[in-house]
């Protein structure tokens, strides 16, 4: 990474007269932007930068050697599923024929992306043993609350105005609740076992006719298959509630289990997750919802309908259905994020696809068998596709979870996830996916190995972590009490 | 297994099972109950060569009609500078994760911090988010801020002018999250202020949604209503197109307290609906009220300038069920594309980019309105780079005909009305074969 | 180990009461501003505003966590700690000290279910 050009803000480096852009020439005479009211019109230009292109160019060049990504090096970054971003489908999700069209362009014109549309959600329908899928979220939070929107829809549906409760795992991940909240639901909380499974004796003094259903991730926050589900799903169901699957962590149920099979009525999946889209650094990614035969009338509008015609002719209408919760996004989501899953499942077909789940898992058990002799491992037994440490083994040395997650940016790996989730005070989470080589996951083991070594011998080198990256540790509470938050704001500082 | 996403040998994974004190693949499923286990192989097409996949979608793609298009209403057809489009392909950018470990992200943090400044400069307001991901759930967003805002009230105005797309989704959340959406009237094309003024004053709102330029293209006269909003203690929000920004009174001129909008129209290729990138400014006394991620400088341990995540306490996953938003990460890498788009145009290319739209849009206008099939529906209000137009035609047969010569002649609104837009991407030639066509579908009528 | 203050009342969720005549001072307790780290920005409700017993008054944000403050006790805010604003860290200094909001007690009789300093020592686990 880049230590030399580290530093200066597209700001700094405006020189007033410059320009990186060139536009058409005017060929339309009398018609001056003058004319409009001048109460109507900016005062002034924005502040924006005056630079020419190559500066440009350089400046967020070098912006990006600063920065890690999947292409650069290992994630073990648990419950994010960081894996690896096949080329091929950014190649087809730039193809013109699909990115120059407008959203609202007549359907007679519009029937390739139509179809890409629904063969996606068709897939994802198979894979996940649902009925039918909306591609229409933004992201797997907005996937969260469309789910809860559609569990509300079906209890009003039938005049059932009292089911205003879900039921979220202590382990769930925060935006359980907070999908919950916005979408006008409160939360009610269901206590883990010893093993990190739901309580079942905990769960059933809380069903009653208020619950409108139950959140959860299988394989849970800890990597651990809720092996009570069947039970669960029919306790929820015989109360009169839904189930949610949050696909936070599908990608090692793939070849395995469907959540469809397994008790669940409405689901999100993550496409940037299991579907091998990018992260972009935090967006933007896309969280299909699916429901079960029953529900589908409630999915957001618009939804893409197949209309056959004869056994060889078909089209497709885009549709806005009576009973349909309504509109959570301006068209149909996010279609660029779409062509990327579908070309990663059509690349993986059905024979591949089947793998990912099993090379994911052994992938995660070996990394903790090969740790647990220095790292505290509270639940023991086979993993799914992460697992979770309480900190190391040793924890005479003073060196906590954060300083062994910096300490491994040194050596080139990205950090786990840490102090998450809450039943560990230090929770360190892990997840390598099915596309790390053994060599890279012995690496990583060494490195883990190394650092806990270091805390024993010069505790303070972890402690001050990271000492090669391109910056150190920052100050997050100076940040935090005076908020500097603008080029403006800086100068002003 | 031997595939190309699938580094393990045979002999690997004999390795690894040991290791894990394993004997199969099927044994670390052992705590999964067998009846819950899928016993056949999924219903999906076999695996794709890359070849195949380049035929496959270049097929699929001929079922598509790239048009010349002239059609807006919230989503645009501008120029896409080729650097950003190079720039945002670096994997560095693509591939990289939410930008908690901030010592490996400077540069998604420090292009956060950068386009926060950008839309602060835009808007004309003090502060940014790090982005969302639309201009619609946007909006929606700060009509939740604008009743969390004002505690115990949940009554927000939405004008009848905003784009309906945009309405649609505030309408959504709102039924959900509990809040109560009343639609101040349009009249001749703007915000009914009579409507707005008596609706206000009950005392009971808590916030105020207009749109600049609105639904129809049209530069509303909002002078006055900040104060009115602020007299009754509601926010005013202002969802606003980016690009018009460039030229149009900013939204802390007419003294808004939450500017929203869509920054598709940067340059963002349509991609048949996203992704796009959604902005919310504030003002600083706003801020914590603000939903979002939010990039804030700092110093690290050797004294450097740096760029960190802040004010992440107050986000939905620390407060959980006392969220008033869920939205845990941002639309990042199309944040980059419009702070590399605005790092390129500047300031004069923003305004060249308006001259250009507002030309056409003006010149199609005129042209139209002298076949003598047209009228312009709101005659006297000034507009941008969209209108909208009367007549008596059969829109949907004069649309049919356009598409046969390849373009995509504006959207059909109720009423037998037609809004068109136009862009710096519509040459005069373009312009010149839209008004031909229009010419030979009313011909063929005669 | 954190400080505990005799004669104050302690609640559940780790706010304080320190009571003098017809007014409560409310803060969080030292073991809770251990807990939240370094403190950066409390908010505050406004002088004349209603508190109720179990009910949120305001919030505490430090760079870990936002909590919300519950009001051990019901009354009418008549000061708040101004101080605060510019430097919220002094929670960190001296949580006791540092009150957060002076209260015009409505019901003393709510003092009576809140827990002594031993009681909340125990529960704290100290």
């Amino acid at each position: 990474m880049n230590n030399v050009y580290y530093g200066k803000l597209i700001f700094e480096l405006t020189k007033e007269g410059r320009k990186g852009y060139s536009l058409p020439k005017n060929e339309i005479e009398n018609y001056g932007i003058e004319a409009l009211p001048a109460a109507l019109t900016r005062g002034e230009a924005p502040a924006l930068p005056e630079v020419d292109e190559l500066t440009v160019v350089r400046h967020y060049t070098n912006m990006s050697n600063n920065n890690f990504g999947v292409d650069t090096g290992f994630y073990a970054l648990g419950s994010c599923t960081m894996k690896y971003n096949p080329k091929i489908n950014e190649e087809i999700a730039a193809h013109p024929f699909f990115s120059g069209l407008h959203p609202l362009q007549d359907v007679s014109t519009v029937q390739g992306a139509l179809e890409v549309y629904y063969k996606l959600q068709q897939s994802l329908a198979e894979l996940a043993g649902m009925k039918e899928f909306t591609l229409n979220p933004y992201a797997g939070a907005h996937g969260e609350l469309t789910g809860l929107m559609i569990m509300r829809s079906y209890h009003m549906s039938r005049g059932d105005e009292k089911r205003t409760k879900v039921i979220v795992p202590d382990s769930a991940h925060g935006t359980n609740p907070a999908s919950a909240a916005v979408c006008g639901l409160d939360v009610v909380v269901v206590k883990s076992r010893p093993d990190g499974t739901v309580d079942v004796d905990d769960l059933r003094p809380l069903l009653d006719d208020t619950i409108a259903g139950m959140m959860m991730t299988n394989p849970n926050t800890l990597g651990i298959f809720e092996h009570s589900i069947a039970e669960i799903a029919k306790l929820v169901h015989d109360c009169g509630g839904l189930m949610y699957y949050d696909g936070a962590n599908l990608n090692p149920m793939l070849g395995k289990v469907r959540p469809g099979d397994i008790g669940f009525d409405i689901m999100h999946i993550n496409l940037h997750k299991t579907f091998s889209t990018p992260h972009g650094g935090g967006g933007p990614g896309s969280g299909p919802v699916g429901v079960r035969e029953g529900l589908e009338q409630f999915l957001p509008a618009p939804r893409v309908l197949r209309h056959e015609i004869d056994d060889d002719t078909y089209h497709y209408s885009v549709e806005a259905c009576d009973e349909s919760l309504g509109s959570i996004s301006g068209f149909l989501g996010n279609f660029a994020v779409m062509m990327r899953a579908y070309t990663y499942i059509l690349t993986l077909g059905r024979e591949n696809v089947k793998i990912v789940g099993p090379l994911a898992t052994l992938n995660a058990n070996y990394v903790k068998e090969r740790l647990k002799d220095v790292f505290e491992l509270p639940i023991g037994g086979v993993c799914k596709h992460e697992f979770v440490f309480d900190g190391l083994k040793d924890k005479s040395t003073g060196v906590t979870t954060l300083d062994v997650a910096k300490r491994l940016l040194d050596y080139g790996f990205h950090a786990p996830t840490i102090y998450f989730p809450l039943l560990f005070h230090e929770a360190l989470m892990i997840e390598p996916t099915e596309n790390e080589s053994k060599e890279t996951l012995d690496a990583f083991i060494d490195v883990m190995h190394k650092i806990a070594q270091e805390a024993k011998d010069d505790p303070e080198l972890v402690k001050t972590a990271p000492h090669c990256t391109p910056v150190r540790r920052l100050d997050d509470t100076q940040a935090a009490l005076k908020p500097i938050v603008t080029y403006k704001e800086l100068l002003e500082a | 297994m031997n595939y190309k996403f699938f580094p393990h040998t045979d002999e690997d994974i004999r390795t690894m099972l040991d290791a894990c004190g394993e004997r199969t693949l099927d044994d670390l499923y052992k705590d999964v109950p067998e009846q819950l286990v899928l016993k056949r192989d999924y219903e999906l097409p076999e695996a794709m060569s890359e070849v195949e996949i380049r035929h496959y979608f270049d097929e699929l793609g001929s079922y598509n009609v790239p048009l010349a298009c002239f059609v807006g209403a919230g989503c645009y057809d501008h120029y896409s500078p080729s650097v950003v489009s190079s720039i945002i392909q670096r994997s560095e950018f693509l591939t990289s994760y939410t930008p908690y470990q901030a010592e490996i992200s400077q540069g998604t943090l420090q292009y956060i911090f950068e386009y926060q400044s950008m839309m602060a400069a835009l808007t004309g307001m003090e502060v940014s988010n790090a982005s969302m991901y639309d201009g619609c759930t946007a909006t929606a967003e700060a009509m939740m801020m604008a009743v969390a805002n004002a505690k115990k009230r949940n009554k927000v105005l939405v004008s009848a002018t905003v784009n309906p797309a945009v309405r649609r989704v505030v309408d959504t959340y709102a039924k959900f999250h509990g809040v109560e959406i009343v639609t101040i009237a349009e009249e001749g094309g703007v915000t009914s202020r009579a409507d707005f003024e008596q609706k206000i004053a009950a005392g009971d709102v808590a916030g105020v949604i207009v749109a600049a330029p609105n639904y129809y293209g049209i530069l509303e006269d909002y002078t006055g209503w900040a104060d009115l909003c602020h007299d009754n203690k509601a926010l005013f929000i202002m969802n606003c197109v980016a690009s018009a920004l460039g030229v149009i009174k900013t939204p802390a001129e007419w003294g808004a307290d939450v500017a929203v909008g869509d920054g598709q129209s940067f340059g963002i290729p349509m991609n048949f609906g996203g992704p796009y990138v959604g902005f919310l400014c504030t003002s600083k006394k706003l801020i914590r009220k603000m939903p979002g991620r939010i990039v804030g400088a700092t110093i690290d341990a050797d004294g450097k300038r740096t760029f960190v995540l802040t004010l992440q306490a107050r986000e939905q996953h620390i407060r959980r069920e006392k969220a008033t938003s869920n939205i845990c990460s941002n639309e990042s890498l199309m944040a980059l594309y419009v702070t590399i788009y605005m790092s390129l145009m500047g300031k004069q290319g923003l305004r060249e980019v308006n001259e250009l739209g507002y030309a056409g849009a003006h010149y199609l206008a005129d042209k139209l309105v002298e076949t003598g099939q047209f009228r312009m529906a709101y005659p006297d209000k000034p507009f941008l780079n969209e209108f909208v137009l009367e007549t008596d035609l059969d829109i949907d047969q004069l649309q049919a005909w356009c598409l046969d010569d390849g373009m995509q002649a504006g959207l059909k609104l109720a009423g037998n009305r037609l809004l068109l837009c136009v862009t710096e991407m519509r040459s005069k030639v373009e312009i010149d074969a839209l008004v031909e066509s229009v010419n030979d579908f009313i011909n063929s009528q005669k | 180990m954190s400080k505990i203050i005799e004669g104050l009342y302690y609640s559940e969720s780790h706010e304080y009461v320190r009571v003098e005549g017809e007014f409560g001072y409310i803060g969080i307790t030292d073991h809770a501003q251990h807990e939240l780290g370094n403190v950066v920005y409390v908010d505050m409700p406004e002088v004349d505003d209603e508190v109720t017993a179990g009910e949120e008054f305001g919030a505490v944000e430090s760079t870990k966590a936002a909590s919300d403050l519950m009001s051990p006790v019901s009354g009418t805010v008549v000061e708040v700690n101004e101080a605060l604003e510019d430097e919220p860290g002094l929670i960190n200094k001296d949580a006791f000290e540092n009150w957060i909001i002076k209260v015009q007690l409505s019901d003393t009789a709510e003092l009576d279910d809140l827990m002594d300093a031993a009681a909340y020592k125990a529960m704290i686990g100290e």
